[in-house]
């Protein structure tokens, strides 16, 4: 199917890297925001910190001690001067922790990244799971509702699923977990996946939240899918192929599904970014012990090291998914693939 | 200096116990080893260490003073005071020099024996320079801590503290071996009946049972997973995936209470709610203008509709039902706007303008009490604007700071801690910055009285002046709400100092 010429590919890489430049720009871009923002929010680490304690001698101490009485331009550049080397620094939690107990020095230092590891992990371990139900399942409910446009099953898609993105996400999971976890004990109500389970034994755990997040993202792509090929179908290449008489299924599957693939990757792009991103409430319902709750916990204490690693792993997740989104989208295009 | 200490009168000596948990051996259930006791906890957060000065929430309270590591005292069920790491204790009459025998043939987890070194080593890392610990105000008095034998140490203090084992008991002030703290705070070491057996901070801490355990535990293991939600901690325990959580809203127990196999333990202690004046800014720097706002709280009110009648009203001052000298017989005061109404026109401010902050992150509900408090005190002539404040950074930017705010205090084992922490001139978290010399100086008489009976007069006179004179409207206690599988078992009298049990649960509890 792919021609692929020197010159198209040479194009194709050229194009990846000036958007991977942008990303890193756009990356630049948002550790400045986030930045920016946590310094707006009232109160610092030291007083969250410290909570009903935070005596001035005591958040003085503490400000001290993280270098957090240096004005606020000298901190973000100390910090992006590590960032860019790779290293996210220490959390100031683990710094102000490590301060106390400073002099011994054999104290293992917890950094960011290994706080961060694991979660991530859990999180894409989440991600995957729901995407793994959701895209085929949306694609495949998208072509069934364009083929039989109009009929019960068109109208049974589309309200069921508009029904479970309209509802928030924790009400979805209360829903879940009424039906699945406390009326009919199928599944476990909360998650609590860690290490020492099995492959198995986590997916099982991780079946109400991904089924959570499959009802909340799969209506998007479902009715893009939907639309992209109705708009085909009326299509003239369409119809010649139907006058030869052609099989529906052959003309949506081997003519109109090329041609409606952009669209769709780029909307299934855009769902999975949110799957990484977007799953904090459902972390909390379902105690997940994702990203989203070390974020929301950093947020709360002002942890400026691990918010920013945590904003700049959503913001690569919505970037690189979307160059994929992209490239893929070009290489399925033909026009795409040699413009004029 | 042993000797010439046991020739003086012997005050007080606190036999400890032996067995905590065989306290009451009248009662029915036997008791019986067996299960992993799995536990869905409030409070946890991905900060969390086993450094007992950074504690401030069930989850290390639990984990910590009531499962790894314990106190050199313990305060029991019924609120009497017992040993833990301490055998018994002796206090010349002047109530400065307090000696501890220590328990004998006790370990570590990492196989130290446990003795005098690491008392006062503990001890200090409260007072170290630059620590920040919340117990520093408890230990700062101790101005000299000896070590008599390897089982005994001796602490002079600078003025005399008849509650002095007391404030032991503190759950900050957990005892670590000597020489190596750091490890002891890196590995959760401690000599607590439970031992250490994964800790991911903010999500889960799995323990064991310690086999060298000097305390009868039933529980051959623990899971405690940190649940922040309060539905999910209820959903947690109504689908069998725990068998008890902490602080359940009061909306929840009816729920919970139509499921047969799950039951709320309630009991009533010294939490409390309460409204700071700032009171030396007008207005409130005139006592009858406070004492005017006091009576336009509809305590009764407040209890029904906050509370949802898990709890009790107050009465203007801190000290609650699971104190010790705890002035049951004082008159209660009542919602009275006639005569708030009449205490205004004596301060001269008819059409009093005030504004109240508060946030859920004083309590749950105190944007709703502050709401309830607007309407009862229009009737008398006070109009009040509500301050919704971000709950984010509460404690730095409105408490102590805007002066008139919600604020809540878990309450202190004793009237003295409580008065001075709170109330006492001066101190950093006397939140009213309140200033009254007469009850200055009954709260030093009380801390050097011998006479139980004396020392409570003294404090039934600072209970009546800080309902009268105080700063804090406080009107209502909080019940604490915590739930369990019926599969569970305790002891019919249950801690009311902190959440589940006084935080002893897996010390305490066991399966039926």
């Amino acid at each position: 199917m792919l021609l692929t010429d020197g010159n198209f590919m040479s194009r194709l890489i050229v194009m990846i890297a000036q958007r991977l430049a942008l990303g890193v720009f756009t990356m630049f871009i948002v550790s400045i925001v986030i930045f920016a923002a946590i310094e707006a929010l009232p109160g610092d680490f030291a007083q969250a910190i410290l909570g009903q304690g935070a005596t001035p001698e005591a958040v003085a101490a503490i400000r001290e001690s993280l270098g957090m009485d240096r004005t606020a331009v000298e901190r973000y550049f100390a910090w992006l001067g590590g960032a860019v080397t790779g290293d996210f620094g220490v959390s100031f939690s683990q710094l102000s922790f490590q301060s106390q107990y400073g002099q011994t020095g054999e104290r293992d230092v917890v950094t960011v990244a290994d706080q961060l590891g694991p979660r991530f992990a859990n999180t894409i371990f989440l991600a995957a799971t729901a995407a793994a139900v959701a895209v085929p399942l949306s694609l495949g409910l998208g072509i069934l509702a364009a083929l039989h446009r109009g009929t019960v099953l068109d109208r049974i898609a589309n309200i069921g699923s508009l029904t479970s993105i309209s509802s928030p996400e924790f009400f979805v999971a209360y829903l879940l977990i009424l039906f699945l976890s406390a009326a009919n004990p199928i599944f476990p109500s909360i998650s609590k996946i860690h290490a020492d389970l099995d492959f198995w034994q986590q997916v099982y755990r991780t079946v109400l939240p991904a089924l959570t997040l499959t009802l909340v993202v799969t209506a998007h792509m479902m009715r893009m899918t939907r639309v992209a090929i109705i708009n085909l179908l009326s299509s003239q290449y369409i119809e010649m192929a139907r006058l030869k008489g052609v099989p529906r299924w052959r003309i949506i599957v081997h003519h109109a599904l090329p041609n409606a693939l952009a669209p769709i990757i780029n909307v299934v792009a855009l769902n999975l970014a949110y799957l990484v991103t977007g799953v904090v409430v459902v972390e909390v319902v379902f105690v997940y012990p994702g990203v989203g709750q070390l974020f929301v916990d950093a947020v709360k204490l002002r942890d400026m090291p691990t918010v920013q690693a945590c904003c700049l792993i959503f913001a690569a997740a919505y970037i690189l998914l979307n160059l994929t989104a992209d490239v893929v989208s070009v290489l399925t295009n033909p026009r795409l693939r040699h413009p004029r | 200096m042993t000797l010439k200490l046991q020739r003086r009168t012997v005050l007080k000596a606190g036999g400890a116990t032996l067995l905590a948990t065989s306290a009451f051996p009248s009662f029915a259930t036997a008791q019986q080893r067996g299960g992993t006791l799995r536990l869905g906890l409030s409070g946890g957060n991905s900060t969390d260490s086993w450094d007992g000065r950074t504690h401030s929430d069930v989850f290390m309270q639990v984990s910590a003073m009531g499962g790894v590591f314990d106190c050199l005292t313990e305060i029991a069920a019924d609120g009497s005071l017992v040993g833990e790491l301490a055998e018994s204790w002796e206090s010349t009459t002047d109530l400065k020099t307090w000696t501890f025998n220590l328990r004998k043939g006790v370990e570590f987890h990492n196989g130290k024996s446990f003795g005098a070194d690491d008392v006062i080593e503990s001890l200090q890392m409260h007072v170290a320079e630059g620590a920040k610990s919340p117990a520093k105000p408890l230990v700062e008095p101790v101005v000299e801590m000896k070590k008599m034998s390897d089982h005994q140490v001796q602490f002079v203090l600078q003025a005399g503290d008849a509650d002095f084992p007391y404030q032991l008991s503190d759950y900050h002030i957990l005892i670590y071996p000597a020489g190596m703290v750091d490890d002891a705070i890196r590995g959760g070491i401690g000599t607590g009946a439970y031992r250490n057996e994964g800790f991911d901070p903010g999500v889960r801490l799995l323990l064991g049972r310690n086999p060298n355990a000097y305390k009868e535990v039933w529980f051959d293991a623990v899971e405690a997973i940190s649940i922040t939600d309060p539905g999910t901690r209820v959903n947690a325990l109504m689908t069998g995936e725990v068998d008890a959580i902490s602080r359940i809203d009061a909306k929840s127990v009816r729920l919970l209470e139509r499921n047969p196999a799950v039951e709320v333990s309630e009991v009533t202690g010294n939490q409390h709610y309460s409204f700071p004046m700032i009171t030396t800014t007008a207005p409130y720097d005139d006592n009858n203008v406070r004492l005017a706002v006091k009576l336009l709280f509809d305590r009764e009110e407040m209890v029904r509709k906050i509370l949802l009648g898990h709890g009790k009203v107050g009465n203007d001052h801190p000290i609650g039902p699971a104190n010790r000298f705890y002035a049951a017989d004082l008159e209660q005061r009542t919602y009275d706007p006639d005569m708030a109404k009449h205490l205004l026109k004596k301060a001269g401010v008819e059409d009093l303008q005030i504004s109240l902050s508060a946030s859920d992150a004083a309590f749950a509900g105190a944007v709703d009490a502050a709401q309830l408090f607007q309407q009862s005190a229009q009737a008398g002539g006070v109009s009040v604007t509500v301050v919704k404040e971000p709950a984010d950074g509460y404690w730095s930017n409105v408490w102590m700071k805007k002066p008139f705010c919600a604020c809540f205090w878990s309450g202190r084992a004793t009237e003295d801690q409580m008065f001075s922490t709170a109330y006492a001139t001066g101190k950093p978290w006397n939140d009213s910055y309140w200033d009254h010399p007469r009850f200055n100086k009954l709260l030093a008489e009380a801390r050097t009285e011998l006479d139980d009976s004396k020392r409570r007069e003294l404090y039934r006179e600072m209970q009546v002046i800080v309902r009268n004179e105080g700063g804090v409207a406080i009107p209502m206690y909080a019940n604490w709400i915590d739930a369990k599988s019926k599969k569970l078992a305790h002891s019919p009298k249950l801690g009311n100092v902190w959440a589940l049990d006084s935080a002893r649960i897996m010390e305490r509890w066991w399966f039926a």
